[in-house]
């Protein structure tokens, strides 16, 4: 498995991080030899087994529908980097 | 060339929970910005979901409703992608397991036909936030308030072949909705939304061509419209030679087009997963059993009795049933006239609903109550008033002038119903028209209607037409 | 004072044979006298400590005192403090101040615990030896030029060097009991759902579990009983009671049947290490226990399922670090996608990144099936084996860490040789089993560390055995030189 640097390139938009191009083949080759590393998984005979996506065998618990939040803003703003009118403000969202 | 048209819609309720579906803030509309997003809503480092068990209550209500099966056990996804209104860069939904599985319900139309529509599936998930454009310069503020309010997916089959069925399909599952009491179908307010999959296809093609993904659109006249333009769209890129692109359009109702949404170009890879942070739903069967008892008289079993019990058509019925504020107000309409469910149900159905129509109210609102319209009713019974007085009648109490009586009394609307009164009025007529009764009764039957006309003109329509008609045709025969 | 065990110091707190606010500015005075060579701390709280030591003094004058009222404490820089800097080890999160307690603050708080600072971490904890930090690398006390491990490294250098008497940390795939074995300390992870994950900044929430890093066993059974139970807040948290562990301590070790993995004494471990673990076993025979060999024959997929399963969370855990509500935002974005990438660019260090980009990708269309799904059914391999050893034995032994602590920097360069580092830690995790590492000896003059897992919810027979052990020992009381 050896990821190319337009792989990393892609892969890197998805999830958001803008990665320098000097930067790409060094993460390309560490991001290559992961996948070589888990690819040992292949080995593992799996056709019987059933996927396990939680340590215990229990099922959701539910909530009474019940409001106790109050209004926070104010607190819960002063950790945004650019706030106005109560709104976060981003450059523009273009649909 | 004969174009077939295959739509399936993604309706998306918000459900009428107090708090929202993975934390305790308030899902009320209208306050003002993040004031009502608390940090689960607000993606905060290290807090949890927990599940709202009305949510979950709600879905299941649904489900029963359309005859799904409710899901022993489901699953909660993340659905991957960065968007600012979407404060976590997951939108917690179901994919591969939901909450509701298949169903169907029908739809009328107005040929009188009906057509089942499949459902393929509804799920729960938390809404997004809000990005608005307005007063500020190339920046969008972001209101978190809606985030987390509970959405019920609900995924027809692409089952529905023209706009109308797509209407009448979106219009059904509102009703719905509402009968249910589980989402107060408030379109402008946003808390039921549609997406429609759009493709056509040549008559008689068994494959389904590429749909379109049409959003945004924010009422059921708006989806005829979306849809009818975007078929024409389709049409002619095929006839054009072209191919048309699985995309997603958005819905401009100012200019009544569609068109590519840029900030979907990006091919979706939403990377779905099971969310860790919250366990299997497990839906007992005794849970299940619970809210089936709180089911109420569903829209079709309503309707059938309708039919049954007031001897109306299936069309009327449906229209009479479509919300369950409606209906009651037919029945408790009928009780009071004591019968005349046709007259009862053309009143409804006709006056009342243009009013409400016009003025953009909700039967609710309506000025005239029930009790109100029948004493109105009452007195056509009784022959007081003729239809075109009822009218007017109804008029003035819409206007607030009181109810049926008063108006009648105030505006001495009564109907002339004394036959010596009407041929006093009908003689006179005669000798004032000489030419007319002569030109009538040397064949020009069409004349007749020339002196119902001066008749109803002389008692300012207050005589009793029935009446009207039987003397002009004896005494102009003479 | 400070070479006494937490326990010891709750003792006379309660004796009023010194006072919270005598033993808080002893251990501000340590820290501010070798903090520096170590860098441990990210914040310590000089003044709201002393706040906290005298309210508790207060307390306990009035007599309204639990056992663990006026002992103070450091928390992993990864647990959100209300009204402090809570950074996770990142630039990302260099100018956050959490407005919230996590559970386990709120409720250590609660137990009246004076609260020192918060410790230095691998960034987002994704590290086995705390070079992955913002706030750079922390020494390791028994030997400058060596990695204290990781995540929780900075809560493991601060205990060991004494500068504080416990601290917290979480353990997504050995970050509590790696850095424990590597600096002589005892670290428990309890078994996943235990203890409250609410407000603990994620990693990989399926994996995620908080636990504390301290002397003795006794000390780490009086914390977790302060920690651990139900929280409404946390779906996965499991409603159970908690035990008394402290009273479990006690309980004879008799007839325990003690598992030996024989996959854990393959290649890649020091042998040195292995004559440690057998010389503790030695002890334990010698209590009474009997040792069986076992096996646990998808031990090999262990690391590899880790490093699908942990950043498959991890790339969606992180998501929500995206510059609008909270965290490093870059300069002047020129549109949303600039604002996201550029924010995220410079606010995550290489190794999150990497980790991030392997989830994505592990998650992405077309290789969730060869990679993610496939984790998911090799995670259930693992646990069925462990399942199936847990019929036939109470407790499983075998090394924490291959080798003692390396050197700074020797293992930077390949991500696969650190990742390598927690081989016996990742299988635990996945299979949501308690684990505690426990001192055993030295090599070449480095701690090495026992650990000891345990069957679901068992924490108190891992803890008693630990405590056992350390009543015929004395390798947990030993304290690194120039800071005793």
């Amino acid at each position: 498995m050896s990821l190319t640097s337009d792989e990393v390139r892609s892969i890197a938009r998805l999830a958001r991080l803008a990665i320098s191009d000097q930067d790409i083949p060094r993460y390309a080759d560490n991001l290559s030899r992961i996948l070589d590393f888990v690819a040992q998984l292949d080995k593992a005979e799996t056709a019987s087994v059933a996927p396990m996506a939680h340590p215990l065998d229990m099922s959701q618990q539910l909530r009474a529908d019940v409001v106790t939040e109050t209004n926070q803003r104010e607190l819960f703003q002063k950790n945004a980097p650019q706030v106005e009118a109560g709104l976060y403000l981003v450059p523009k969202v273009i649909e | 060339m004969q174009w077939e048209t295959v739509i399936g819609l993604e309706i998306h309720a918000q459900l009428l929970t107090k708090s929202k579906i993975f934390s305790a803030a308030s899902t009320a509309f209208g306050a003002p910005p993040n004031t009502q997003a608390c940090l689960v809503d607000l993606g905060y480092p290290g807090v949890l979901p927990v599940l709202n068990k009305e949510a979950v209550r709600m879905a299941v209500k649904f489900g029963l409703a359309v005859g799904a099966g409710i899901a022993p056990r489901s699953v909660f996804a993340r659905k991957n992608y960065f968007y600012p209104d979407l404060p976590k860069g997951y939108q917690i939904s179901q994919y591969e397991l939901p909450v509701v599985g298949r169903g169907s319900v029908e739809i009328e139309l107005e040929d009188g036909s009906s057509r089942r529509i499949g459902i393929t599936r509804a799920h729960l998930e938390e809404d997004a936030g809000k990005s608005l454009h307005e007063g500020f310069e190339g920046i969008s503020g972001i209101d978190l308030n809606r985030a987390g309010t509970p959405l019920l997916e609900i995924v027809s089959e692409p089952d529905m072949r023209s706009a109308k069925e797509a209407v009448a399909y979106m219009k059904k599952i509102h009703s719905l909705v509402r009968y249910l009491e589980i989402c107060d179908g408030n379109l402008q307010e946003g808390s039921f939304r549609c997406d429609a999959n759009v493709s056509v296809r040549r008559q008689g093609e068994q494959k389904f061509g590429t749909r379109a993904e049409l959003k945004n659109i924010n009422s059921f006249h708006f989806v005829e419209k979306a849809i009818l333009y975007e078929v024409q769209r389709q049409i002619d890129v095929i006839e054009g030679g072209g191919k048309v692109v699985q995309e997603t359009r958005l819905y401009d109702s100012k200019k009544n087009q569609t068109r590519s949404m840029r900030s979907k170009e990006e091919a979706n890879d939403y990377r779905y997963f099971p969310d860790p942070d919250l366990l299997p739903l497990e839906i007992a069967e005794s849970f299940v059993t619970e809210v089936r008892k709180t089911l109420p008289e569903l829209p079709d079993e309503k309707k059938q009795r309708f039919m049954r019990a007031y001897g109306l058509s299936a069309y009327d019925a449906a229209l009479l049933t479509a919300s369950r504020e409606l209906a009651d107000y037919y029945e408790t309409l009928v009780q009071a006239v004591g019968g005349e469910a046709k007259l009862c149900a053309n009143w409804v159905m006709g006056e009342l609903s243009a009013a409400l129509n016009q003025n953009n109210q909700d039967i609710a609102q309506s000025p005239v109550t029930a009790v109100m319209l029948a004493g109105l009713l009452k007195r056509i019974l009784d022959n007081t008033l003729s239809g075109k007085l009822a009218k007017e009648v109804f008029e003035a109490m819409w206007a607030g002038e009181g109810n049926a009586d008063a108006v009648i009394e105030n505006k001495g609307l009564k109907q002339i119903t004394d036959s010596s009164a009407i041929e006093k009025i009908i003689d006179g007529i005669m000798v004032a028209n000489p030419q007319q009764l002569s030109d009538y009764r040397a064949g020009k039957d069409k004349l007749f209607a020339f002196f119902v006309g001066q008749v109803m003109k002389a008692t300012q329509g207050k005589a009793n037409p029935q009446q009207v008609n039987e003397l002009l045709k004896r005494k102009l025969t003479g | 004072m400070h070479t006494k065990t937490l326990a010891q110091l709750a003792r006379d707190l309660k004796a009023r044979k010194l006072s919270s606010e005598e033993l808080t500015r002893s251990y501000l005075a340590r820290i501010e006298r070798f903090n520096p060579q170590l860098n441990a701390f990210i914040t310590v709280l000089q003044e709201e400590a002393l706040v906290a030591a005298r309210a508790a003094d207060a307390r306990i004058k009035r007599g309204d005192v639990g056992v663990l009222t006026g002992v103070p404490l450091a928390h992993k820089d990864i647990f959100c403090t209300a009204g402090v800097k809570t950074s996770c080890g990142s630039k990302m999160l260099d100018n956050f101040v959490s407005p919230y307690d996590a559970t386990v603050v709120e409720r250590l708080r609660q137990a009246g615990m004076v609260l020192l600072g918060k410790t230095n971490m691998d960034e987002f904890a994704m590290g086995s030896s705390n070079e992955t930090s913002f706030y750079g690398p922390v020494k390791n006390p028994w030997d400058p030029t060596r990695v204290p491990g990781g995540s929780s490294g900075g809560s493991a250098a601060a205990v060991a060097a004494r500068l504080a008497p416990a601290a917290t940390g979480t353990d997504t795939g050995g970050s509590i009991r790696q850095p424990a074995a590597l600096t002589g300390l005892t670290g428990i992870k309890p078994t996943y759902g235990r203890v409250s994950r609410y407000g603990i900044i994620a990693f990989a929430s399926s994996l995620d579990q908080a636990g504390v890093i301290t002397y003795t066993a006794e000390d780490a059974a009086l914390l977790l009983g302060a920690m651990a139970g139900f929280d409404p807040r946390d779906s996965t948290s499991v409603d159970r009671p908690v035990p008394d562990y402290t009273a479990a301590l006690e309980h004879p070790l008799k007839g325990l049947r003690i598992g030996l993995p024989k996959e854990f004494f393959d290649q890649g471990l020091d042998g040195r290490v292995g004559a440690a673990v057998h010389a503790a076993l030695t002890i334990y025979k010698k209590l009474g226990a009997e040792v069986r060999d076992i096996s646990l024959p998808n031990f090999w997929l262990s690391v590899p399922t880790y490093y699908v399963v942990a950043p498959a969370e991890c790339s969606s855990n992180l998501s929500r670090f995206d510059g609008v509500r909270f965290g490093h935002r870059c300069e002047s974005p020129v549109d949303l996608l600039d604002l996201y990438t550029r924010s995220r660019g410079e606010g995550f260090g290489a190794e999150v990144k990497r980790r991030i980009m392997t989830g994505t990708y592990v998650l992405s269309a077309g290789y969730y099936d060869a990679y993610y799904l496939k984790a998911q059914k090799t995670r259930t391999l693992i646990r069925q084996d462990f399942i199936a050893a847990f019929e036939n034995v109470d407790v499983i032994m075998g090394p924490a860490t291959p080798t003692p602590a390396f050197g700074l920097g020797e293992k930077t360069e390949d991500p696969i040789t650190m990742y390598l580092n927690d081989i016996y830690a990742n299988g635990v995790n996945l299979a949501g089993l308690p684990g505690i590492s426990i001192p055993m000896g030295f090599v070449d003059k480095l701690p090495v560390g026992l650990q000891i897992i345990g069957n679901y919810f068992d924490e108190a027979r891992l803890l008693c055995a630990a405590h056992q052990y350390q009543r015929e020992t004395d390798w947990h009381g030993q304290i690194p030189k120039g800071f005793q």
